[in-house]
């Protein structure tokens, strides 16, 4: 039985479980050959220093997502279905950092097609440097037996705004 | 293009042209795959039993399904391929916007995405790229160039929205 996290569990406030990773070259280049991204400022540390004024090579976009994701949904588990994704990327990550994933619930609602959501805030840090800033809104079941996955059409609006005819918790 | 043009000027007629335009529209080079599935949740030690335990999957997911964040991942070009001339690149707009402002580096800074209906092994997906805007000259820590926004758009093989991305990126010539 898998584990489900319902959304009247969740609060606005909450913390999230924190995660942590040292990062190695292997992190860098697994994850750029995993999202297709040949670019060589995510494998040749001469290319990236000398042409992007990097110190090293560094995470690149997509598999930041990828990372993200993994975050927000070792949380839900795997009835936690993803809606939105948006970050900002404000430094880089490199080879010998450790980065460190912390999460907050900024708000609970269900939208008019009862749709549970949760919008979160995760912040991926290295030391006191905030590298990246993203905000998520992911579906999570209402009650035992709902399945956000089973959504579609009218009845999954991942990118509508939160108004009044959601109910805010 | 004179470097007066790029950092100061106009944004040239070419490029204004593209904003709000659907350009290369392609189909995905191959079906979506759970090798690369594989590789990308090994990428992130995401161990989620959608991707792992086809129970799970079936009862979950009703079959297997792609990771949402891999979305891109289908159709970034190969390092080569046969008969290919010149370099194919991933998000293409974003390539020709360096090149037409003469802005020989860029990074991407924000990354928004909409995820509809899953991607799954076997669907063939369509993807096309429009360009929203082109900002004034910015200088930052890294240069001086332009922002622009890239709305990148994903069916799949019935014509159903599978995702929409918006990609921000810094067009820039390094401080001399």
């Amino acid at each position: 039985m898998e584990r489900v996290l319902t959304i009247d569990q969740v609060k606005p406030g909450a913390e999230l479980p924190e995660l942590g990773y040292d990062v190695t070259a292997t992190t860098v280049v697994l994850g750029a050959l995993a999202s297709r991204d040949w670019r060589p400022m995510h494998h040749d540390r001469d290319f990236a220093q000398i042409r992007n004024g990097t110190r090293d090579i560094f995470l690149n976009t997509p598999n930041q997502a990828a990372w993200f994701e993994r975050y927000l949904t070792d949380w839900t588990g795997p009835y936690g279905r993803l809606g939105r994704m948006k970050f900002r990327m404000r430094d880089s990550v490199f080879p010998g950092d450790r980065m460190v994933f912390r999460g907050r619930v900024d708000a609970v609602h269900t939208d008019d097609a009862g749709c549970g959501w949760a919008d979160v805030t995760v912040k991926l840090s290295v030391g006191d440097k905030l590298c990246t800033e993203c905000t998520a809104r992911i579906a999570l079941p209402t009650a035992a037996g709902d399945n956000p996955w089973t959504r579609r059409g009218e009845r999954w609006k991942p990118d509508a705004e939160v108004g009044t005819a959601s109910a805010r918790r | 293009m004179s470097e007066a043009d790029t950092l100061t000027g106009e944004v040239p007629q070419e490029v204004r042209g593209w904003i709000g335009q659907k350009r290369y529209e392609q189909e995905g080079e191959f079906d979506v795959e759970r090798g690369y599935i594989y590789t990308s949740c090994a990428s992130v030690e995401n161990g989620s039993p959608l991707f792992w335990d086809e129970k799970a999957a079936n009862e979950i997911t009703s079959g297997w399904i792609a990771p949402p964040s891999m979305i891109s991942v289908w159709f970034r070009p190969h390092a080569f391929a046969p008969n290919r001339t010149g370099t194919a690149q991933p998000l293409q707009v974003h390539f020709d916007l360096k090149e037409k402002l003469d802005l020989p580096e860029a990074i991407m800074t924000d990354n928004t995405i909409v995820f509809r209906d899953p991607v799954r092994p076997g669907d063939r997906l369509r993807t096309w790229q429009v360009l929203r805007s082109v900002s004034e000259p910015k200088t930052t820590k890294l240069g001086t160039g332009r922002f622009w926004v890239i709305d990148v758009e994903y069916v799949n093989q019935k014509g159903e929205s599978v995702g929409t991305e918006s990609y921000t990126g810094f067009g820039y010539k390094r401080q001399t």
